[in-house]
Order: C-alpha cells, then sequence, then structure tokens
C-alpha cells in the first residue's frame, strides 16, 4: 500500500512538475501523452513490484519473458533516442551515409544468434559474468567483468542523460536539470520497485510506440512521394544543398583502417554490451533466446530501414519551410529532423505522440542500463566477491542501494556533462565492450586452452587499450582536450584493440601452467556439455 | 555435472551429431554475414564508384538496394538458423536429455 501511495504520489508530482513547464500547460496534446505514459507505467511498476520477491525476479524478471516479447524489449533496448533522432539527423545531413551506419549497429545480431545467444542462456543465471565464471576462478573474473560492466554502462548513461535532458528540455520546455532529474526519479522507481519485469514492459511499450510511431511517419513520407522511392529521392536531391552527393558514400568513412575499425566496434560491441546480454537470461531455455534474436533483429532491422525513410523525407519536406528554421538554423538543433518531420506530417497531435515516444525511448534505455550496472555491483562484487555467503534478501537490498545510487550518479554525471562534448562516449562504449567483455566470452565457450590468468589479462589490455586509443584519437586528444593533432590518427581504434584482447587472452592462457589453469582447462567438456544441450541450466521460475 | 555423466554425452552419436551440425551451420551463416558487411565496407573504402550506379530511374542508386539488401539478409540468414535449430536441433537435443534421464 505504502507503495502505491508513493507512486501515485510521484504521477502526481509529474503532473504539477509538466503543468508549470510549459505555457501551453497540462491541456497541450505532448504534455497529456507523457503524462498517460508516466503513469502506465508506474501502473506496472506497481504490479512488477508485487511479483519481485527473489533475486531472480528482481536480475531476470523470474525467467519467464517470451521469445516474442524478449524480442520486443531488446529492440527496446537497443533503439535509443539517439539513434532514432541521430541517425535520422545523419540520414538529413549526409544522406546514405546514415544508412551506412545504421547497417554497422544491426550486424552483430546475426553473429549473436549464431555463436552466442543459446550458450548464453544455457550458462548464465543472472550477469554475463555467471558464463565466464563457469570454469574460471570466482573473485577476478568477476571483478573484472564487474569492472568492465560498469564502465561501459556509466559511458552510455552519461550519453544517454545528457541527450536527454537536451531533448526533454526542447519538447516540453523544462530546463535541462529537472529534466535530467525527472528521468533519474522514474527509472530509480521502475528498477528499484520493479526490477527486471518492470523494465522489461517499459521496454515493450517503448519498443511498441517508436515502431508504430516510424511506421506512421515512413508511411506519411512515402504517401507524399506516392508511394515511389524514385519521386522521395528526387524531392530529396533537388531540396539538399549537397545534390546527388547524398544519394552516395560521403565523407564518413575517410579511410578503409577507420571504416573496418568502426564496422568491429558497432558489430562485436553489440555481442558485448552488458544491458544486452542481460536479456538473454530473461527468457526460460535456449529455444526463446534463439527466436528473442530472431524477432529483435527483424524488429531493429526494420526500424533502420525507417530511419533512412524519415531522414530522406525530412531533407524533402523539412528542409526549406520557415516554419522550422530561425536564422537559417534549424529550430532546437541538428538532431531535429525527425521531430520536425512529425510535425510536418501529423500536426500537433502527433507531435505530441513523438515526443512522448522519445521520452518514453530514453527511459527505456537508461532503466536497463541502470539495472545492468546495479546487477554487475550487487551479484558480481557483493554476493560473489565480498560477501559470499549473502543471503538472497541481502542481495536483493544491495541491488536496490546500488540502482538508487547508480539513478543519482546519473542524474549527477548528466548534470556534470551538461555542456562537455560527449560525442565519443557512445563509440567509446561499443569500442569497450568489443574489446572486453566480447573476447572474453567468446574465448570461455569456444576455446578449451582458455584460462582465468588468460581472461583477466587479456581483457585487461582490451580496457586500457581502447580507453588509450580513444583518449590519444581525434575525438578526445583533438575535439575534448583541444590539441592540433592526434596522436592516434584513426577515429576508432577497434581493430586493434579487439586484435589485442584476443591476442594477449591466447598468450597469457597459453603460457599459464598453474594447477588451477589444468582444472580450468578440464572443466571444459562440461561447460561445454551444458552450452549445447542446456542439461544443468537455469529453468524459469514457477509462479 | 560429473565426469562419468560428461563422457556419456560425449559418447552419444545425437550428441556428436548435434555439435558437428550445429556448429557447421552457425559457422556457414557467420562467414555469410561476415563476408556481406566487411565486403560492403570495403567496397566503400576501395571502390566507392560501384555506389554511384543508377539502379532505377535517375535517383536510385545501387547503394539504396545494397544497403537495404544487408539488412534482409541479417534478417533472412537468423531466420534460416532459427528454422533449422527448432526442428533438427531441438530434437537431438531432446533425444539426448531423454536418454540421460534414464
Amino acid at each position: 500500500m505504502k507503495l502505491m501511495t508513493s507512486l501515485i504520489g510521484l504521477a502526481a508530482l509529474f503532473a504539477s512538475g509538466a503543468a508549470m513547464a510549459d505555457d501551453g500547460g497540462l491541456f497541450q496534446p505532448k504534455t497529456i501523452m507523457f503524462l498517460i505514459f508516466v503513469i502506465g507505467t508506474l501502473g506496472i511498476t506497481y504490479w512488477a513490484a508485487q511479483r519481485t520477491k527473489t533475486a531472480k525476479d528482481f536480475y531476470t524478471a523470474g525467467g519467464g519473458i517470451t521469445g516474442f516479447q524478449n524480442g520486443l524489449a531488446i529492440a527496446g533496448d537497443y533503439m535509443s533516442a539517439a539513434s532514432f533522432l541521430g541517425i535520422t539527423a545523419l540520414v538529413y545531413s549526409s544522406g546514405y551515409d546514415g544508412l551506412i551506419y545504421a547497417i554497422g549497429f544491426l550486424v552483430g545480431w546475426p553473429i549473436i544468434m549464431f555463436l552466442m545467444s543459446e550458450r548464453l542462456r544455457n550458462l548464465g543465471k543472472f550477469t554475463f559474468a555467471d558464463v565466464a565464471s563457469f570454469r574460471f576462478q570466482q573473485t577476478p573474473i568477476r571483478v573484472f567483468s564487474a569492472f568492465a560492466g560498469i564502465a561501459i554502462v556509466i559511458l552510455y548513461l552519461i550519453a544517454q542523460m545528457v541527450g536527454a535532458g537536451a531533448l526533454i528540455q526542447t519538447l516540453f520546455g523544462m530546463s535541462f536539470e529537472v529534466s535530467v532529474v525527472i528521468v533519474g526519479i522514474l527509472i530509480i522507481a521502475y528498477v528499484t520497485f520493479g526490477g527486471m519485469l518492470a523494465t522489461t514492459w517499459v521496454q515493450i511499450i517503448k519498443a511498441v510506440l517508436l515502431l508504430s510511431g516510424a511506421t506512421f511517419m515512413a508511411v506519411g513520407v512515402m504517401y507524399l512521394s506516392n508511394f515511389s522511392f524514385e519521386t522521395l529521392f528526387q524531392n530529396a536531391v533537388e531540396n539538399h544543398a549537397k545534390g546527388m552527393d547524398i544519394m552516395y558514400v560521403g565523407g564518413l568513412v575517410k579511410d578503409p583502417i577507420s571504416a573496418i575499425s568502426l564496422g568491429i566496434a558497432l558489430m562485436f560491441g553489440t555481442a558485448g554490451l552488458p544491458h544486452i546480454l542481460m536479456r538473454f537470461f530473461t527468457v526460460p531455455n535456449a529455444k526463446e533466446a534463439r527466436k528473442s534474436v530472431f524477432y529483435a533483429t527483424g524488429f531493429i532491422g526494420y526500424f533502420y530501414i525507417l530511419t533512412f525513410i524519415i531522414g530522406m523525407g525530412a531533407v524533402a519536406f523539412v528542409l526549406g519551410n520557415p516554419q522550422y528554421f530561425s536564422d537559417g538554423k534549424m529550430i532546437g538543433g541538428n538532431n531535429m529532423p525527425a521531430v520536425h518531420l512529425a510535425h510536418a506530417l501529423g500536426g500537433d497531435f502527433f507531435l505530441g505522440f513523438i515526443s512522448a515516444v522519445a521520452f518514453a525511448t530514453i527511459l527505456a534505455v537508461v532503466a536497463g542500463l541502470t539495472l545492468a550496472g546495479a546487477s554487475a555491483i550487487s551479484h558480481d562484487l557483493y554476493a560473489n566477491v565480498i560477501n559470499p555467503n549473502a543471503t538472497e534478501q541481502n542481495e536483493v537490498r544491495v541491488s536496490r542501494v546500488a540502482t538508487v545510487v547508480l539513478g543519482i550518479l546519473a542524474i549527477y554525471l548528466g548534470i556534470a556533462f551538461q555542456s562537455q562534448n560527449i560525442a565519443f562516449m557512445v563509440g567509446l562504449a561499443f569500442t569497450i565492450a568489443a574489446s572486453t567483455t566480447f573476447p572474453v566470452l567468446i574465448m570461455s565457450m569456444f576455446w578449451k586452452d582458455m584460462t582465468t590468468r588468460g581472461a583477466v589479462i587479456g581483457g585487461t589490455l582490451g580496457l586500457i587499450s581502447a580507453v588509450a586509443m580513444v583518449v590519444m584519437g581525434p575525438a578526445v586528444w583533438v575535439k575534448v582536450l583541444g590539441n592540433a593533432e592526434a596522436i592516434v590518427p584513426y577515429s576508432n581504434p577497434a581493430l586493434f584493440t579487439v586484435a589485442i584482447a584476443f591476442v594477449g587472452i591466447w598468450l597469457f592462457s597459453k603460457i599459464d601452467n598453474s594447477a588451477r589453469a589444468a582444472i580450468e582447462r578440464e572443466l571444459f567438456e562440461a561447460q561445454f556439455i551444458r552450452s549445447q544441450t542446456g542439461i544443468g541450466a537455469e529453468g524459469a521460475s514457477k509462479h | 555435472m560429473d565426469q562419468s555423466m560428461v563422457n556419456k554425452i560425449k559418447a552419444m552419436p545425437q550428441f556428436q551429431q548435434l555439435v558437428a551440425e550445429r556448429s557447421r551451420l552457425a559457422w556457414t551463416l557467420s562467414a555469410i554475414m561476415l563476408v556481406a558487411y566487411y565486403g560492403f565496407i570495403l567496397l566503400i573504402a576501395f571502390k566507392p564508384e560501384v555506389f554511384k550506379i543508377v539502379v532505377m530511374g535517375q535517383y536510385t542508386m545501387l547503394g539504396f538496394p545494397l544497403g537495404v539488401g544487408l539488412i534482409l539478409l541479417a534478417f533472412v540468414l537468423t531466420g534460416i538458423y532459427v528454422r533449422k535449430a527448432n526442428s533438427d536441433f531441438d530434437e537431438l537435443t531432446q533425444q539426448i536429455r531423454d536418454e540421460v534421464k534414464q
């Protein structure tokens, strides 16, 4: 009951906050839709809280999510506001390059499907570190995984929070600080009370809203183009300053090394993101795990095709419309083409819908990240390293505290990085994931001779080289630190750092002749059989 | 899982068939995806003029169907894997599980 009152209080607080925020007040379409979403998701959180009792409920929603639901939730976790607004904006400014970028975000999924999804489900329990620690020494592998995971989560969180603040400020007229605080408080409420079950449903609702909104926009664009790509492209080319250049490869990809490196970071980074990997433990078995990836690939691929159409539509129907520009600049900043196109296509009502969807998108991604970070702290660090005798209640309590701390940290970092150049952060998060968690996981599942020492040293080398090379590269050394020339000339170093991690794991496993290493190699057979057949794997809980 | 169980499962013909078939399919499909995607990236890096070939009307160039095709390929490949896994691999897995239970 106490929970119910506090959730209702929270909803009322946002209603009054939203009412004060804008001159149009409470009765603007976007405010109403925003409130419906907030109240609806808090209702779900209340429902989920009744069903979240054990650690398994908290981390994995009891393992009872179906493959289709999980596919939607994965898509909801992965299609961030940054990718919706960012990729449409990239298509708007550079045309075809936006599609090249979007493809990179998709092609990791088939690889996850073929090489990882079933094995992850069969070996893991709550976090990806469970998979690696099947045969490796608990303490070192858990500490390493938790640190790599938390680093990825925090970088991703900063990017999301800063983007969220700026976006909500533009869409709803609230101040940056208020926007960031609202996002922080809502996700703390979702995750602490509702755990993975509430987080999953927020992601599912968001995915459905985003896919419907984007579909409506793409259909609207095609309708205005008489359902002909030729007409759409012709309008876009005639409208854009770059003319025909928007229809083919532009400046995004400068040299072969950077091109391949970016591809590696996007492809293998996807397979190493902790909040994505965690979703594989929410389904009851390997069959549902692979179905999730199939649906997720379909939804994400469909979404990226839509973003290309929407971006082109913005060139054709927003560019040059004086309503959306002041002093020759787009109102609200460079990331707004999709938002203005929503208004051009569906008026104030649809603009309100898309604004609420953008907000929902941010919440879903931030909630997933926070839960993944909190699990690394409570399950990997607390329950397996600091206090191995912890009861389940203790572990869940620690994860709730960790959620609150991470939520407050996210608010603080969002405000602290408000006016910093953070364009490199998502790229860095993908590069770290591709050079730490991905190589350790894939090698532990496929290579018998790997040992704890190889995993920890190789993974750490991957982490250090990824951070060092990004910091010395053009994105940080030149654009953030203001130096004239970058020490590392490549905008993305994943080609090198992923190789360093794999070679490091191989080398330090090979020269590891300890007694412990022999045991670990022997355990591979049992691990291999479980990963193939699921015998001995975690099932779904029974309620 | 104790050692006798490990040895028992390892010796089963169904298990050997499952492992062999699954890894052949998984690596083949992975290779197709990797070759297609990095082929695309290398084309961008070394032969960007290919993307200027007009395939329809005056404005639709090769890059557009190539990009959309790559997205569809990713989806189709995962579909092939799921189809094969849901029928053959799951049946073999069930046989192994049944035999172990006895």
